[in-house]
């Protein structure tokens, strides 16, 4: 906020000094300079005739996909099951790998700030940085295809996710507690279990429901790169061109994710 | 009177209190859990024959090969890190109104119901399988992932947006109202000023999302690090690969950084 004296000695309010108008300005002008220069470079090598033509495309490929095939449905019932067992063991692991680099991470319990907690968080930076379907597409080069590449995805993806959300819930916890409960003369593990755990419960219950949900839905695409589940029939419908069954497919999977995710704000409700 | 001689011990309350609901889950929980692994079928031959693959790829996480397909890295990033831009700007750019129109207290409820469900459409799509139909429809390369990226950024923006509106401190709104400001003016002087720190930080956040979603949709064809990275893998160049991922982990880890100290000065 600033205050100019105009020319006939009034003061008139300002929102920002002549300075800060500068600033802005060239932040704006920075910004919009690199968009354009982006944009130029990313376009290189579009072939316009092709995006012109998109809504003619949309339109055919939307003609094909009408009605859905629901005869197909009994084909998808299994890879669905698998689907859910995907994320569900996924979160599994993720959690028992989790758990132990959150409290190595978190600054109160770790057991050294210097040396473990930098290679903890390491851990968890390098697993949200990567997309599950990345961590599927190398896992199905190494393991095979199958529902186990798949569930090993998921996990290392949620590590990061649970552990990051986890070692800061751990951070905040109430420290009064904990001196409580080792002023009655309590061993490590006995402070951890009776002050530290009964305060991030609530909070690791709706994390691990959280990152459930959000796994239902990346499991879903996972088949694409091989590794199990409904994505294996979308991956097959597409590549035959069978448009009718990608419909009921993408159906399946958006009615699951909207079921998923009312469960998992149902559960965090009554936690929380 | 067992209790009065034996000294009862203190237990910590269960989470669920209802003992027939706690058994009951944990029952539950068991027989789906066997039921569960059953379904993991591993091809015990396959695994055994990969572990040499895995061992390779952990060793070139070691000694990662950044040379032998350096000009390929270097034209998926620029890919990516253009793509990623332009589409987080256009996103910011389609997010606002959307999200201004999806709050409840300041707008009329027809706008609301159709910026919703604009809202709702874009977050239940996955990124990979709109990118599968927009590379159908515009063709290979970087332009079908500008689009998806833009496209998932609408709803997770507006969204957060719109919540963050409905959240302002009406007080400041009626005050501006009570100068006899039209909408606009109200827009711009009582709701934007409250949003803005919000906004700056979850675009930051978008910046660094659609940055490793751009390692996603190249592997449907839609351009970016993530083509470079499929054949890669496809070939069995785990010292490659290895190489493309360190860079993604190191760039995802400078960006949160920076945003990091943007934040906090917004803030």
């Amino acid at each position: 906020m600033a205050v100019q004296q105009l020319a006939n000695g009034r003061f008139a309010w300002q929102r920002r000094t002549a300075r800060a108008e500068w600033l802005n300005w060239l932040a704006w002008l920075a910004g919009v300079a690199l968009t354009v220069f982006c944009w130029r470079v990313m376009t290189e090598s579009t072939i316009w005739d092709y995006v012109w033509d998109a809504p003619t495309q949309a339109a055919d490929i939307g003609g094909r996909m009408v009605p859905p095939r629901w005869s197909y449905f009994p084909n998808i019932l299994k890879p669905l099951w698998d689907t859910l067992n995907i994320a569900t063991l996924g979160t599994l692991l993720a959690v028992f790998i989790s758990v132990p680099i959150a409290f190595l991470a978190a600054r109160n319990t770790t057991p050294s700030v210097a040396f473990v907690r930098p290679v903890a968080i390491l851990v968890i930076v390098s697993s949200r940085s990567i997309n599950a379907i990345i961590w599927a597409l190398l896992l199905v080069s190494i393991l095979g295809p199958g529902i186990l590449a798949g569930i090993i995805a998921i996990a290392l993806r949620s590590i990061g996710f649970i552990g990051k959300l986890l070692y800061e819930a751990i951070e905040e916890i109430d420290a009064k507690q904990v001196e409580a409960i080792s002023a009655t003369g309590a061993s490590g593990p006995q402070t951890l279990a009776y002050a530290i755990v009964p305060q991030i419960m609530p909070a690791f219950a709706g994390i691990t429901v959280f990152r459930w949900d959000i796994n239902i839905r990346e499991s879903t695409v996972l088949g694409l790169v091989g590794a199990g589940g409904i994505g294996l029939n979308l991956e097959s419908s597409l590549n035959t061109l069978a448009w009718p069954q990608v419909t009921l497919i993408l159906l399946v999977i958006l009615g699951t994710v909207v079921i998923s995710e009312w469960i998992s704000a149902r559960i965090r409700h009554a936690i929380i | 009177m067992a209790d009065a001689v034996r000294p009862r011990r203190w237990r910590p309350a269960p989470l669920i209190a209802n003992p027939w609901l706690r058994h009951g889950l944990t029952l539950g929980a068991a027989i789906y859990l066997a039921l569960a692994l059953g379904t993991v079928d591993v091809n015990w031959a396959r695994v055994v024959d990969g572990l040499d693959r895995g061992a390779r790829f952990i060793g070139g996480f070691l000694q990662p090969n950044f040379s032998s397909r350096w000009d390929d890295i270097v034209q998926g990033m620029i890919e990516s890190l253009t793509m990623t831009v332009t589409s987080t700007v256009v996103g910011i750019a389609i997010s606002i109104p959307i999200g201004i129109g999806a709050a409840r207290n300041i707008v009329p409820r027809p706008v609301y119901y159709v910026c919703r469900s604009i809202i709702a459409v874009s977050r239940s799509l996955q990124e990979i399988i709109v990118a599968i139909f927009l590379v159908a429809m515009v063709g290979f390369g970087p332009f079908a992932g500008f689009l998806t990226l833009s496209f998932a950024t609408i709803g997770f923006l507006s969204k957060l947006l719109a919540e963050d509106i409905e959240d302002i401190d009406p007080a400041s709104v009626e005050a501006i109202r009570a100068t006899g400001s039209g909408w606009f003016s109200m827009l711009s002087y009582g709701v934007l000023p409250q949003v803005m720190p919000r906004l700056i930080g979850l675009s930051l956040y978008r910046l660094d999302i659609n940055f490793r979603e751009s390692a996603v949709v190249g592997i449907v064809g839609a351009g970016g690090i993530g083509a470079t990275l499929n054949t890669a893998i496809d070939r069995y160049e785990f010292d490659s690969a290895a190489a493309i991922l360190l860079l993604i982990i190191g760039i995802v880890m400078v960006s949160e950084y920076t945003s990091s100290i943007i934040r906090k000065r917004v803030q």
